[in-house]
Formats: structure tokens, C-alpha cells, sequence
């Protein structure tokens, strides 16, 4: 009972930094203390803190380190401002909230589905393997969608391959991307995102199915000796992980009025997995902090100009370097030790 | 007359002779039986030939000397090695061509040789991975907190706290299952495999690292389990007080075969088992 209760309160830690963060946001945005390009900075975070939350549920909680989650991204994207301009022209949807929410149900759902392709193949595989196969599947779909064409002709689609011959107006362009999208996206509907991402990966976590995710992957003999299809619940993993990168992606989308396959390169994956493992594998704050922090920082560096990137690569051999030293380590746990003594002293007395 | 003929639709079971049960099971089906069970390893025999029966509530003991291949018969059986020859029967059923987690499902539970707990995880949720297949609900119940997740989860909360109470470790329900003690740790694997509701329990050595008086205990253990849950257990052990204990059928391996079969007694007093332990007698040398 007691486990359950900490356990509440770090979750509604992680809860409550997101939502001080949103709030401390929305009020400098009010009061017009915000530069104009870290206001357009905003959905991309609640993008990547989308992404970096989902990819944990793949690397820290399942174990298998993926490569290619800028293509669950991708796909998400795409199909979402494709979902959006279909939704309009068929059913005259005019409601930007209602239509976004709406495509980035479908976004997910297709992201998802292709995560249940690659799973079927990638899950036979263990450790480095499965990661250069993700990798290589990431690749493949940018590169099947730098080679798609939709077109919009009336209520009805088209969609075309390796071919601009199609009528109707031109939603994705191949290499050129989607371009003229309308940009739907806002805070509010990223900042319900992230929430709705941090309360399924935490249920998640918390339940019979993450507790068998996370049996298989620290012991994967123990856990199918315990009767638990290990296979099956990796697979619940990567889908679920999908999906919530296919929505980030599709809010992704419809913030920008356009954009190119090429933007979800296998950089995009590194970086997502740089918030990871930064953050640190397996804790979902983390991820969060890292997500927010790293996006932000070549933003407040713009000042170091040219030096941008060299100052931003040796913040994150910084911290690398922090958060395994032994010296930091033994600061932390004795700011935790005051706090955890009188702990102690309530667990005696119980 | 049609050209038709009868066709019966009987299916087939092998039963394997020469196997002994305890005579309170003598009118029921094993809970498992093995004939001609062997696995090769690139030509190299680990197991061969060994046949099994195990009475649905005999403890049977496995014994012999290092590596003679008797953890491997406990993959075996539980699937982890796939038999090259032979056939299992479990509760009278084929097991063939299943996995480990189907033969899980199937009634048989194990526990490991080297220690196989999830260290991070909590004792209680070690428990409550057993019960995985007891206590269900949906991946949508759990991840939306459905009413269904709060009731289910009560019931897997009290259902860890009793099997936990067999081996007095409720105190311990909070504890880091890698922060046990050795013998703690032991038990706990002992408790996790019948959370699984098992028909037959493996256990792996599981006195290994035990003073005599924690042996002792487990030994009433052992018993009060067979006697509480009504099931079959096979176990390992080289601490021949253990084994001498409590066994009722004890089967000895040598060079993955089986050399002997019968009661305590019998195996005590078997030449062919006192050769594999102590070697040969010199001819003539006395």
C-alpha cells in the first residue's frame, strides 16, 4: 500500500511539472513576453515530448532500442493533413479542433498499423539486430513517402506513385512534401497530447500488461516460464509506442503549413533517442525534462551564433558526463536522504 | 452393401510401461509421463531414453551427479529445449511442438537453478507475474483505470498476500525482489511458480545456499505445499537428507540416462546409483 502510494506521487510529479510548465507558457504568451520564435517552438515541443514519452515505452520499458521512430512519425503526418483535407472537402467539417482531433486519430491508427507490420518481423529479432532493422524499415518508409502523391479531387482521393499525373488538388507533393496545409494546430490541443501520452504510457506501465512487458525484458526465460507470451506483449509495446508517435507526428504536421519527407530523417530518430537516454532509460519524467530542455536550448543559444551547435554538443557531453559521475550521484542521494529519513522513521512506526 | 467402411475416429495415446506411482494415485492419470524422452546436442545424447511417471500428488525427487543432465530434463519438460526424441504427456495430453508459456499454461510451473527473479521489481509484483494468467483484464482496462482494473487488481492483492503467507514473507511484499537474502530470494521463486497454478511444481535445487535448519523448513514447506494445493513436485536437490526426506519416488540419472528408479530405500541400497556417486570398486581391493 505504501509502494502504491509513492508511486501516485511520482506520478502526479510528472503530471504536475507538465502542467506548471503549460501554465508558466500560456501566461508569458498572455502577457507578450515570448519572442515570436520560441512561440512557434511550442507544438514542436509537446511533439518531441510526444515522441521521447513513447520511444521510453520501446527502449526503457519493453528494452529494445528502435531506430526508426521518426517513421511511425512520418507516417503519422503525412496521413494526418491528408486525414484533415479529406474530412473538409467530404464531410465540410469546418471545426479546426474537432478536424485536428480527428486526424490525429487517424495518424495514430495508421502509424499504428504500420508498427504491427514492422513488429511482426523486427520482434523475431534481439538487441543490435532489432535495432539496425528499425533503422533500416525507418529509412524505408521515408523513402516510400518521398515517392507518394495525393491528390485531393473534389470529396474523393487520389493517390498516385512515382507519378504527379493525377487530378484534383495536390496534398503531398513527393520530395516536395505537403505543402499549402492549414495550420490547425495549437498549445492547447499539444498540451492535451502529452497528457493523454503520459496517461496511457503511466497506466500502462502501472498494469498487468506492463508488468509482463517489463518481465520479458528482465528475464525473458522467467517471465514465459510464468506462462507470459513475451512476443505478444513486446508487440503491445511497440504499437502502443507507434500510435502515440503517429499522433505527435500528425500534430506535427498540422503545424506547419509544409513540409518534406525528408524532415523525419534517421537524425529525427537519434535526436528523440538522445532525449531518451538523456532523460534517462525507463524514467518517463525524464524523458519529458530532456525533450523540453534539449528543444529549447538551441533556441536560448541563439545568441552563441555560429557556435550554436559546437556549445549544444558539449552541453549533452556535460550532462552525460553529470548524471554518471559518482560525485553528483552522492550530492543527489543526500538531498533524497533528508527526505527519505523521515520516511524511515513513519515505515518503523508502522 | 455400400462400398463404405468404418472408420473409427479414436485417437491414439501413447502410455508408457515400467513406471511407478505412489499407491494413492495408482487409480489416476499421472500428471506426467515421458517415454523415450532425449535431446541431442549436435550428435552429443545429454538426455536419452528417460522414461517418467509422476503421480498427481507424488514429490518425486531427481537426482544424480553433476551434470548428468538433470536440469536439462527440467527444459525439457518445460519447453525451453524442444525434445528431439520421445514424447511428454502432461495431465495425459501430448506437448508436443508447444512453447514454454503454452506448457505454463498447461500446469507446470518451474523455478531456476541460478536465480531467475526480476530484481527491480517488487516481491509482491514478482507474485502478481504469476498470476498473470489467474487474474485477467484487458489492455484497455488497465490503461484507461476501467472499473474492472481496481477490482482485478484487489483480488491479485490478496491472492499474493496468501501464497506470500506460506512462507510467513507478507513483511517482505514491499521489499526489492534483488534485495532478498539468498534463501528469501529462493522461496520467493518457489511462491512466484505457484502463483501460476501449477499441476506439477519443478523445483531446482532449491535447498542450494541453505543452512541446515532453513533445509529443515523447507522440507514442512515442501510438504505443506503438496498437501495444501493437491499437486505433483519434482525436484532437484543434492542434499540427500532433503531428498531421502521427503521423496517418495526418486529417479537417479547418470550421463543422461536413467540408472535407477524406485522408493528411498531402494535407491540407498542400488549399486549401480553408489557406483555413479563413489565410483568403482577396485577388483580385488579391499
Amino acid at each position: 500500500m505504501k509502494r502504491k502510494y509513492k508511486l501516485f506521487i511520482g506520478n502526479l510529479i510528472t503530471y504536475l511539472i507538465v502542467i506548471a510548465a503549460f501554465v508558466i507558457c500560456q501566461s508569458m504568451i498572455k502577457n507578450g513576453e515570448m519572442s515570436r520564435s520560441m512561440r512557434g517552438q511550442m507544438v514542436p515541443i509537446c511533439c518531441y515530448v510526444v515522441m521521447a514519452v513513447s520511444l521510453n515505452l520501446t527502449v526503457g520499458i519493453s528494452g529494445e532500442l528502435s531506430l526508426g521512430h521518426a517513421g511511425f512519425m512520418s507516417i503519422g503526418a503525412f496521413t494526418g493533413i491528408t486525414a484533415s483535407a479529406w474530412l473538409l472537402a467530404r464531410f465540410n467539417i469546418d471545426d479546426k479542433i474537432i478536424r485536428l482531433l480527428l486526424s490525429l486519430v487517424v495518424g495514430g491508427a495508421f502509424a499504428g498499423f504500420a508498427g504491427f507490420l514492422i513488429g511482426i518481423p523486427v520482434l523475431r529479432l534481439r538487441g543490435d539486430y532489432l535495432a539496425i532493422v528499425t533503422l533500416a524499415f525507418g529509412e524505408i518508409i521515408r523513402n516510400i513517402l518521398n515517392c507518394l502523391y495525393v491528390s485531393l479531387d473534389g470529396p474523393s482521393l487520389n493517390i498516385a506513385f512515382n507519378s504527379a499525373d493525377i487530378p484534383g488538388k495536390m496534398l503531398i507533393k513527393g520530395p516536395t512534401g505537403a505543402t499549402g496545409n492549414p495550420k490547425l494546430a495549437t498549445f492547447a490541443v499539444g498540451f492535451g497530447l502529452v497528457l493523454f501520452t503520459l496517461f496511457v504510457v503511466l497506466n500502462l506501465k502501472n498494469s498487468r500488461a506492463g508488468r509482463a512487458i517489463m518481465a520479458g525484458r528482465d528475464n525473458r526465460i522467467a517471465a514465459e516460464s510464468m506462462g507470459i507470451s513475451v512476443t505478444k506483449y513486446k508487440m503491445i509495446a511497440f504499437v502502443t509506442s507507434a500510435v502515440l508517435a503517429g499522433m505527435a507526428g500528425a500534430l506535427y504536421g498540422a503545424n506547419f503549413s509544409s513540409f518534406a519527407a525528408s524532415k523525419f530523417k534517421f537524425d529525427t530518430s537519434i535526436l528523440i533517442l538522445v532525449f531518451v537516454v538523456l532523460g534517462g532509460i525507463g524514467s518517463i519524467r525524464g524523458s519529458v525534462i530532456a525533450a523540453i530542455v534539449l528543444t529549447l536550448l538551441p533556441e536560448l543559444l541563439r545568441e552563441f551564433d555560429d557556435y550554436r551547435m559546437l556549445v549544444y554538443a558539449v552541453v549533452l557531453i556535460v550532462m552525460m558526463l553529470l548524471t554518471n559521475s559518482p560525485f553528483v550521484k552522492s550530492i543527489v542521494q543526500r538531498i533524497t536522504g533528508i527526505f527519505k529519513k523521515t520516511e524511515k522513521e513513519d515505515g518503523a512506526n508502522v | 452393401m455400400s462400398e463404405k467402411r468404418f472408420k473409427p475416429n479414436t485417437i491414439m495415446v501413447p502410455v508408457p510401461s515400467r513406471s511407478i506411482v505412489p499407491e494413492r494415485d495408482a487409480g489416476r492419470h499421472p500428471v506426467l509421463e515421458t517415454s523415450h524422452l532425449g535431446i541431442e546436442f549436435g550428435g552429443l545424447k545429454a538426455v536419452d531414453d528417460v522414461n517418467l511417471a509422476v503421480g498427481p500428488t507424488e514429490i518425486c525427487g531427481l537426482i544424480g551427479p553433476n551434470g548428468a543432465g538433470k536440469t536439462t530434463v527440467f527444459n525439457l519438460l518445460t519447453k525451453v529445449y524442444q525434445p528431439t526424441n520421445g514424447t511428454i504427456l502432461l495431465n495425459g495430453k501430448d506437448t508436443s511442438g508447444i512453447t514454454t508459456e503454452q506448457a505454463n499454461r498447461m500446469g507446470i510451473a518451474r523455478t531456476f537453478q541460478n536465480i531467475r527473479l526480476f530484481n527491480n521489481m517488487t516481491v509482491e509484483e514478482n507474485v502478481t507475474i504469476g498470476l498473470h494468467n489467474q487474474i485477467k483484464y484487458s489492455l484497455f482496462t488497465g490503461m484507461f483505470r476501467l472499473p474492472g482494473y481496481w477490482k482485478a487488481e484487489k483480488a491479485q492483492h490478496k491472492r499474493a498476500m496468501e501464497l506470500l503467507d506460506i512462507f510467513d514473507m507478507t513483511s517482505l511484499a514491499s521489499a526489492k525482489a534483488g534485495s532478498l537474502p539468498y534463501g528469501a530470494q529462493r522461496r520467493l521463486e518457489i511462491v512466484r511458480a505457484l502463483a501460476t497454478n501449477p499441476s506439477l511444481l519443478l523445483l531446482d535445487e532449491p535447498a542450494a545456499g541453505m543452512n541446515p535448519h532453513e533445509t529443515e523448513e523447507l522440507m514442512s514447506n515442501i510438504i505443506k505445499i503438496r498437501d495444501q494445493f493437491q499437486i505433483a513436485i519434482m525436484l532437484i536437490e543434492h542434499d540427500m537428507n532433503l531428498v531421502m526426506g521427503i521423496c517418495e519416488g526418486i529417479c537417479v540419472l547418470n550421463y543422461g540416462r536413467v540408472i535407477a528408479k524406485g522408493t528411498p530405500d531402494e535407491i540407498q541400497s542400488n549399486p549401480a546409483v553408489i557406483e555413479a556417486y563413489l565410483g568403482k570398486k577396485k577388483e580385488g581391493g579391499k
